[in-house]
Formats: C-alpha cells, structure tokens, sequence
C-alpha cells in the first residue's frame, strides 16, 4: 500500500449558519481514483474544495505531500493548485475566447513554458483526450462532450499528482460522459495522478477503485466499515 | 434465456455441429458462464425430437463421429414467432432487501447498516462491471450495459429507502 498522498483529517466547514461538513475525514494514495458520493446538499463539493484549496476549512487539517494546506498562504496554496492539482467541473469552463489548444496550453502558460511549447504539450493531449480534430476551435463551436474532453485535457496537461472532478459528466448524456470517464481514468492511470471522483451518478462511481460516502457533512468509508 | 431459440437462430445462418454451436452461443450471449456439454446435446436432442432441426450430415472426428444439425422450416418459424413476442417485463416487486429492511425495522435491527452493506456489495460489483466492460468489444459492452443499468437502480433504490428509513420503520414497528 502507497503512502496517503492527500489527507483531510476531521474537516468543518460553516457557510453562513449552515454546517456544509460536520468532520469529514478522507485519505488519498498516489495513483488511486477515490469517488465520493452522497445526495444534493450532502456536503460532497465542499470536501474536494477543501481537500483542493480552494476553500479553507473551519476546523480541521489538509495535508498534502507531508504539508498542511490548510496552514498556507492564498499565494502558495495558489502555486500548490497550478503545479501540482488539475481541475475538472461539471460545466468545462473553458475561456470562450480562446481556441481549444490555447485553453489547454493555459495552464503551462501561467507557469512560464513558452507559447510553442505549451500548445505542442496541448496537442499531444488533446488526441490522448480524442479531440485533436477541435484544436483550433473555440468552446462555443463544439459539442459539450467535445467541450469536457478539452476540460480533462486542461486539467491533466500539467501531469499534476491530483485531479478534482466536480461531477466531470454532470452535463453529459449517457455515452458522452461514459467515454469522458474511461479517457479520465486511463489519462490518470496513465500519469500515475490521484482522482478525487465527486458524483452522485453510481455508473460515473464504478470507474474508481473505491467509493466514500458523504452524509450530513461527514464521510463514510463503506468499504472499511463492511 | 431460451437455448434452443438461440440454437435455431445460430443455425439460420449455417449448418454447425454441437461444440461449434456451443461454442457460437458461449462467445456471443453467455461470455463468463459457458454452457455445459449436457445443456447443449439434450437442447439439440429436444428440437430434433419436435423437428425443428435435423441431422444435416456426420464430420468424422478424433472421436465419434459428429453430427452436423441444419435447421428446418419448422424451426424458423419457430425462432420468428419467439423474436416477435416481447419479453414480459420482470415486475420487482418482490424484493429480498425489502423484506430485510422491514425485519430488521420490526425487530430494531440497524437498517441502514444493510444498505450500506449492500451498496458496498453493489458498487463493487459495478466496478468489476464497468472493468470488464472498459476491456471489451462492442458486444461485451451492451452486455455489461446491461447489468450496469440494473444495478444502478437497485442502488438508487437503497438510497431512496435510506433516506425514508425513519418514516418506513414508524409505519412498521408494532
């Protein structure tokens, strides 16, 4: 068994007077795709925001790769999220004003690789991804499952240790968003990346190694516990 | 499943012997659970008794002689009016978790350790599914859908019982 890559340890979280996670715990290893599952309003998207980053907790710890997020700065958790994390959410977000390569190139182009550089690292992944054939395309000229497979494209173009999806195929059909999660899944067996899987959908669930549950704002390990 | 329709169908398209059309039918409707060599002559020993195929000519063999089968007028009759009858939906509606949900309720077990025990069961099943299906060719794949679809709802429904547990027990506990 690898060593925990990723772990929030007892997590709180308030918004406003409404508790969104009542010590939620989860642990991540090197290579694993854990799904995290639990109704609308069971706390599920503000886990991954908290075990990304992107939202501090009110109480409890993140520590990735031996260093606790939650103790650091905006400005390096921000560094820590471009280098070392990618990014995938139910809608693609994509820059509507930038062609599919350049989305893909962003995120090499925030952390200095040069231009030709970074689209030619772009291209590569957008034919792993199977959208090769869109790269000179802007996101309002392609399909929504063209749109998500450049969005995992972005995220993984980093080769980052951990990939967030925020319900990756919540705006897909059926088949869309079933070739978008085998594409995500060998793209992340591939480069060796964590996948912190959060869905409500049991078919998007079964492409991960194993599944925690969130209930009223605290995880379940259903696996450990049977 | 019906063996012998599918013996027939397979025989539409050719002539073949019992380990051919056993091992046709294996590959195509049943990867992962072959048939037996039993269920396969007393299938053919049946539709040859109602003249639905006939022996077509004997192949020799490194043993016995074997049999070649051709299907007859009959029997495409037969296979035709099976394709045309729609299969009778499978009701649900006797269920084996309800009922452990109801006993363990009524006698002041923890329910909702059954579900999570059998969603666990469920999803790991799924995952094996999903494994095998991600690995496969087209056929393999509408196969594995297939189960998918089915699992996913019993899934949906322990959720949907999860969430009702109290209401369910205050309408079943004496």
């Amino acid at each position: 068994m690898t060593e925990p890559l990723l772990v929030g340890t007892d997590l709180h979280k308030m918004y406003g007077t409404t508790p969104a996670l009542r010590g939620s715990s989860l642990t991540v290893r090197a290579g694993e795709i854990v799904a995290v599952m639990g109704s609308s309003g069971s706390g599920k998207s503000t886990l991954l925001h908290c075990l990304a980053g992107i939202v501090r907790p009110d109480d409890g710890t993140v520590v990735y790769a031996g260093r606790e997020i939650s103790a650091m700065s905006d400005v390096e958790r921000s560094a820590l999220r471009r280098r070392d994390f990618g990014f995938v959410f139910q809608f693609g977000q994509l820059v509507p004003e930038l062609t599919c390569v350049e989305n893909v190139a962003l995120p090499l182009r925030l952390d200095g690789v040069r231009r030709k550089e970074a689209e030619r690292r772009a291209r590569v992944w957008l034919d792993r991804l199977e959208v090769g054939d869109v790269a000179a395309k802007l996101p309002g000229q392609i399909s929504g499952g063209q749109g998500q497979r450049v969005a995992v494209a972005r995220a993984l173009v980093t080769e980052p240790k951990v990939v967030f999806a925020d319900e990756p195929t919540g705006a897909l059909d059926s088949l869309n968003g079933e070739k978008v999660m085998q594409l995500l899944g060998q793209a992340a067996r591939d480069t060796g990346a964590a996948v912190v899987l959060v869905t409500h959908e049991p078919r998007v669930a079964a492409y991960a190694d194993r599944e925690v549950v969130v209930r009223d704002g605290a995880s379940l390990d259903l696996e450990r516990v049977a | 499943m019906s063996i012998g329709h599918s013996f027939l169908g397979l025989l539409e398209g050719k002539p073949r012997h019992g380990y051919d059309l056993k091992r046709a039918y294996d590959e195509r409707f049943s990867p992962g659970r072959p048939l037996h060599h039993g269920q396969v002559y007393a299938t053919l020993s049946r539709l040859l008794k109602n003249g639905l195929v006939v022996v077509d000519g004997l192949e020799p063999g490194e043993g016995p002689e074997r049999k070649r089968y051709a299907v007859t007028d009959a029997g495409i009759t037969d296979v035709q009016a099976w394709l045309s009858q729609p299969e009778k939906p499978e009701p649900y509606l006797q269920s084996v978790l309800y009922t452990k949900v109801v006993l363990a309720l009524m006698t002041g077990r923890p329910a909702d350790e059954i579900l999570d025990v059998q969603r666990t069961e469920h999803l790991r099943l799924m995952r094996d599914v999903t494994r095998r299906k991600t690995g496969g060719d087209l056929a393999e794949q509408l196969i594995c859908d297939h189960a998918l679809f089915h699992l996913e709802a019993d899934l949906r429904w322990l959720e949907l019982t999860a969430a009702r547990l109290n209401e369910l027990a205050a309408r079943v506990r004496p």
